[in-house]
């Protein structure tokens, strides 16, 4: 296990080390002087020569690449032009929203679309496959700020059940912070809800088929036991990859989640800070996504081997 | 043959019947349309559907959201073909180099493909969008880029699928130059692949496109587009909730339609795909 999670270790560095390279490579696509657009147009002509030697865009690229580096690994992303602050502290400031919305829209997905894949894979190629076949395509399909929209319409303005937007409050109870996430939560976790779905389908017709639950049967054992406790336990495994990698994509999905909901987390800000070309602040959040994504993925790696042996067991051999 | 093994898949023929109306409305838009894109019918603002000979009703300016919707057939197309074509292209090229040539530069090229890989799919485009500035050229490019990394995954394994066959190995013995058995040998057979993943991410370009457009990075006013339509509508969702409904459906029913083509063509062209 330990060469294992070495292994894992050693292989998040090169990719990181890309993952910095795109981000840097992203401010250089600026069209002009990035120095005099990054700032905007009301800055003066001394601060623009400050900032520009502050990220060297007087010495070579790769000199740039290695502050750029440097910075970055002390903990500084730059400031932010329009909050005039720490981008770091910006981001890690409205990242529990974020993280919360995330959180609860892949809670709905995996609560709705596990029983929904084992029915469908259980009454397989019956009217309710086709079904669940079909509505889990549409949730895949579906543009999520666009089902937040009609959730708001449906839910919010035209039966009253639940607040469009905001954040509720915790003065007012617990029950006032979920109201206010219900309706983004679903809408955002519709996305992961479709690919779950569809994947414990499929992994678990793939586990029925095998020779040991055939077994089960011919033993005379419950249906309901062998489909829970034989089958579903070895089709898990693989899901359990799916659903770690669908954390990633709602961080990013919450963007458009939280426009539609004016929700203060980071989505909010991005689109803020592209609204107001501040490019610190834009590159700042991309980078901090894409690690805390490569820091999941990792960590889903870990679990995968500890609840699969046969994946440990390839590493501590080789 | 083969096609008609696709015909007999629901599920891409379905996909082939969306698609192929979607095309009908992007080439004939003129004629199908009822009004022109941008023409403000000052009568009618806000009309609810069926109002003034508005079938859909139209939008906060008294444009006809029918019309609109037509000719963004065209942009959601423009756009899917354009990225899906850059993706696909670098893609294949740098899964081939990947996969044929394997060692360092196989490395390298997968390390950089899992790097681009590690921004959520959206984000990456995102802000491409909003360092480049703007406007259809740089949705097309963005979204295209951001496909290259799964173009060039699938294309490298498809690659060590066949780079070890007999027919391979033997045509290198006979003094066939790299190129010829690449040419020759080894894209023929990741075509099925390709023309899967170029459906799937067919989907994925109307989505990016439309995502972008809402956030006001894509196709800029006063052409009509999917995405900046739903961003229009969003300030109207309590007066005309129509505005956002149908632009949506659109998507919807258009990224459906590539999906369902995509899954038929999977189970038909390459079963072991399947999931």
């Amino acid at each position: 296990m330990r060469k294992y999670l070495v292994k894992r270790l050693l292989q998040v560095i090169p990719t990181l080390f890309f993952v910095l390279l795109i981000t840097f490579l992203l401010l250089k696509l600026i069209p002009g002087d990035p120095a005099m657009v990054i700032l905007g147009p009301e800055a003066r002509a001394e601060d623009i020569a400050r900032f520009r030697q502050q990220l060297g865009l007087d010495k070579p690229v790769l000199v740039q690449f290695l502050l750029y580096l440097k910075r970055v690994l002390t903990g500084d992303l730059g400031k932010s032009l329009i909050y005039k602050q720490d981008v770091l502290s910006l981001i890690l400031e409205r990242f529990p929203t974020t993280f919360v919305l995330s959180v609860s829209a892949l809670f709905i997905a995996v609560l709705v679309g596990i029983p929904a894949g084992i029915l469908s894979a259980v009454k397989h190629n019956s009217f309710t496959d086709l079904l669940i076949t079909v509505l889990a395509l549409i949730g895949i399909s579906i543009p999520i700020f666009w089902f937040g929209m009609v959730l708001i319409i449906v839910f919010s303005l035209k039966l009253g059940w639940l607040p469009a937007v905001g954040l509720g409050s915790l003065d007012k109870g617990i029950w006032d912070v979920v109201k206010h996430l219900i309706l983004p939560s679903f809408a955002l976790g519709i996305l992961s809800m479709g690919t779950i779905t569809r994947f414990t389908r499929s992994s678990m017709l793939e586990v029925l088929r095998q020779d040991y639950v055939r077994t089960a049967y011919a033993k005379g054992l419950r249906k309901r036991l062998i489909i829970y406790r034989h089958a579903l336990r070895n089709a898990l495994v693989p899901i359990i990859t799916v659903i770690g990698l669908q954390l990633g994509n709602l961080l990013a999905g919450a963007v458009l989640t939280e426009t539609v909901f004016a929700l203060p987390g980071l989505g909010k800000l991005m689109v803020d800070a592209i609204m107001r070309r501040d490019f610190m602040l834009v590159q700042g959040e991309v980078l901090f996504v894409a690690v805390t994504y490569i820091f999941i993925n990792l960590l889903v790696d870990v679990v995968y081997a500890v609840v699969n042996p046969k994946i440990r067991q390839s590493y501590e051999r080789g | 043959m083969t096609f008609r093994r696709i015909l007999k898949s629901k599920s891409a023929l379905a996909g082939f019947v969306i698609i192929t109306l979607d095309l009908i409305l992007a080439i004939f838009a003129p004629f199908i349309a009822t009004h022109s894109y941008d023409e403000m019918d000052f009568m009618y603002v806000l009309a609810k559907p069926g109002e003034g000979g508005h079938i859909f009703g139209t939008d906060d300016y008294g444009r006809d959201i029918f019309s609109r919707l037509v000719y963004g057939a065209r942009v959601s197309l423009m756009v899917g073909v354009v990225a899906v074509g850059i993706g696909a292209l670098i893609g294949t090229v740098l899964g081939i180099l990947s996969g044929y040539f394997g060692g360092f530069l196989d490395s390298l090229i997968m390390r950089f493909m899992d790097a681009l890989l590690s921004f959520p799919y959206v984000l990456l485009a995102i802000a491409m969008m909003a360092v480049l500035g703007p406007g259809l050229f740089n949705a097309m490019i963005a979204i295209g880029v951001v496909m290259v990394p799964s173009f060039a995954r699938v294309v490298r394994s498809a690659v060590l699928n066949v780079k070890n066959e007999d027919f391979v190995i033997a045509s290198k013995v006979l003094g066939a130059s790299n190129l010829r058995v690449i040419f020759h040998h080894i894209f023929p057979n990741i075509v099925p692949s390709l023309i899967i993943y170029s459906s799937l991410n067919f989907a994925g370009a109307v989505i990016s496109e439309a995502t972008l457009s809402f956030l006001g990075l894509g196709i800029q006013p006063p052409t009509p587009s999917w995405g900046s339509m739903l961003s229009e509508a969003k300030d109207f969702l309590q007066v005309a909730p129509h505005m956002a409904i149908f632009p949506g459906l659109a998507i919807l029913l258009t990224c459906l339609g590539f999906n369902l083509l995509g899954d038929g063509l999977r189970d038909v062209l390459d079963p072991r795909l399947r999931t």
